[in-house]
């Protein structure tokens, strides 16, 4: 386990500095001269020679690339992101205001995922093979195929136009995170019915639940209390850890609600070219994801000494 | 002597090729006969026919010019004459639809081509050359793997500049990991068997022996996962074209047009709720048949559902 640990770990460093490249590079995607093209957009003109040169200099933009990457590791590692073009508020400070709105989006999402999904994942595996279990299946399948923004505009026509019970857009109280938690939770919960399922009839076929069966207990009984109770454990641990795939979705749930969260700045940003956002965004979701894949390899690694993951993410 | 004995080989030939053309075509008949078990499996190949003939035949079937404008005819619901409607600039939902599902289909197409090209050959190299080559391609895959996807394709997509074949690039890109990986798993089983071993030992090169052994090895996983892939491709194109990153109007793209839509919902409820129903059949076909398709030629593997987590 210590060994398995250390490596695990050197290899997410080593990730971590691909990350980090990857995510630096990116400004040189810019088509032309980055430095004049970013101060096009924030001058809306055409910058005079001047000021482009002026503008490098001050960006450090005139040092050669790799310099340029290590000064910018250097203060990331600080928990220097950079200032915004515009505002001139640091990137942490943009990143740490509009995080809380997405965490709670991601939150919500979450208890809604988990509330359609265990109900119906266990319908599912108690009823195999029957129209019941079929449908369920239909019904995450297309919960899957649904484009998200879609399915928030179908709720905002239902519920916030027609029926007026909820508010079409916002941040900030209960009500508005109402349809965003549902729009984002619909798509995550087709994927936990099926981890419910495959759980539940894995552990139904167990000994115990046949014991327990074999006591008289009522088949509901059997279900709820003995078997629904061990199927959750792997699940939990998967969806409490899948948290970071939920960004994904929440940027385009953040623009059809208009929830001033960490995926309206990320795309705001990237419309303004107003790069040391997009970086500091985009170096902060790597950063989450491979610590999360992290967490999931040593939990399941914990849980099953029988898995080897060979220092690979599942 | 000679003669007969070849007479004989001939004939041995002969049997053996028509047992292993039987065996063959058995094989194959249960698998089709397998995968129409299902009605699933059947809706899916069904719909994505249609999509594919409505992709073919659209812009020559399409009533209307899918850019022309009738202002005198905005926002009209659906009608004999536009069964789906007109939207904001009285153009025929219809029309744009069927040229959408064109553009759609097509960069799904071309996406999920680029992505099977690019992870297939760096599967192939990391599983066949191993070493330090490995470790580096791999890493490449974990880099890859370590962003949100649709994030990493937005901010590629945006730094590029707003079109729609920046948005193919920016998902080409960032899709590919998965087909390196798997693979690369079954390249490491293979080049360990008998066959490989003998045809390595018999001097075959080592790039007749990836294309001619290792490869087809791996057809029936990466098949699975281009067919789900096309679905995830055409969500993440609807996806970034709203946002404003991929066709731009007045191009007929999904996306774009639902994205348009939205500010019609309580007046013109079909200019959003038409591309929407259409994103999804198409990408609920793509599903349909891929987990259809994998239950027959792979059964080990994920399903739809798990391949979108």
């Amino acid at each position: 386990m210590y060994n398995y640990l250390v490596s695990r770990l050197a290899t997410s460093v080593v990730v971590l500095f691909g990350v980090s490249v990857v995510t630096y590079g990116l400004v040189f995607l810019t088509p032309g001269d980055p430095a004049r093209t970013i101060l096009t957009q924030q001058l809306e003109r055409q910058p005079s020679q001047a000021e482009v040169d002026a503008f490098r200099a001050e960006q450090g933009f005139d040092d050669p690339i790799p310099v340029q990457y290590v000064d910018w590791l250097a203060d990331a590692l600080r928990g220097d992101l950079g200032t915004s073009y515009y505002t001139d508020t640091a990137v942490t400070t943009l990143v740490r205001d509009a995080l809380p709105l997405t965490l709670e989006l991601a939150a919500a999402s979450m208890v809604v995922a988990l509330a359609l999904a265990i109900p119906t994942g266990v319908l599912s595996a108690v009823h195999r093979g029957t129209s019941v279990d079929y449908a369920s299946q239909l019904g995450a399948l297309i919960g899957v195929s649904m484009p998200n923004f879609w399915l928030g505009y179908l709720l905002i026509m239902v519920f916030a136009l027609t029926l007026g019970v909820l508010p079409v857009a916002g941040a900030g109280s209960f009500s508005q995170l109402v349809l965003p938690a549902i729009t984002l939770g619909t798509g995550m919960a087709a994927v936990v019915t099926r981890l419910v399922r495959t759980s539940m009839l894995e552990v139904l076929d167990e000994e115990y639940v046949d014991m327990a069966r074999s006591k008289g207990l009522r088949e509901r009984i059997v279900v709820y209390k003995h078997a629904l109770r061990n199927a959750l454990i792997p699940v939990v641990t998967i969806v409490g850890l899948q948290f970071g795939s939920l960004l994904n979705g929440a940027v385009v749930v953040e623009i059809v609600f208009q929830r001033p969260g960490l995926g309206m700045l990320l795309v705001d940003a990237v419309f303004d070219r107003n790069y040391p956002v997009v970086q500091g965004i985009a170096l902060f979701t790597g950063v989450v994801f491979v610590a999360t894949n992290l967490l999931v390899d040593v939990t399941y690694r914990y849980l099953d000494p029988r898995v080897t993951l060979g220092g690979e993410t599942p | 002597m000679n003669e007969s004995n070849g007479g004989l080989e001939a004939a041995l030939r002969r049997r053996y090729e028509r047992l292993a053309g039987r065996y063959r075509s058995t094989r194959n008949s249960r698998a089709v006969a397998a995968f129409c078990a299902s009605p699933l499996n059947l809706a899916g190949l069904v719909i994505v026919a249609t999509v594919t003939i409505a992709a073919v035949l659209g812009p020559i079937v399409a009533p209307y010019d899918p850019a022309s404008q009738d202002l005198a005819n905005r926002l009209q619901g659906p009608s004999l004459a536009h069964p789906f409607g007109t939207d904001q600039l009285g153009r025929d939902v219809l029309s744009r639809l069927l040229h959408g599902a064109r553009l759609s289909l097509g960069i799904a197409v071309a996406v999920t081509a680029i992505r099977l090209v690019l992870g297939t050959t760096i599967g192939l190299v990391a599983g066949y050359a191993g070493g330090w080559v490995d470790e580096f391609l791999m890493r490449l895959v974990d880099v890859q793997l370590a962003f949100p996807g649709l994030i990493l394709a937005l901010v590629i997509a945006g730094i590029l500049g707003p079109s729609l074949r920046n948005v193919m690039i920016a998902l080409a890109v960032v899709g590919w990991a998965s087909y390196a990986r798997i693979v690369r798993g079954s390249v490491l089983s293979t080049k360990e068997r008998d066959f490989v071993r003998a045809a390595q030992l018999m001097g075959v090169s080592r790039f007749r022996i990836a294309i001619r052994h290792l490869l087809p090895n791996v057809a029936s996983p990466v098949i699975v996962l281009a067919t789900l892939n096309m679905g995830t491709v055409i969500l993440g194109t609807a996806g970034l074209s709203f946002i404003g990153l991929g066709a731009q109007p007045p191009t007929p793209e999904w996306g774009t047009m639902l994205s348009a839509g939205r500010y019609h919902l309580r007046d013109a409820w079909w200019i959003a709720n038409v591309p929407g129903v259409a994103i999804m059949l198409t990408v609920l076909g793509f599903n349909l048949l891929g987990d259809g398709l994998r239950d027959v030629l792979d059964p080990k593997h994920d399903t739809a559902i798990e391949k979108t987590a």
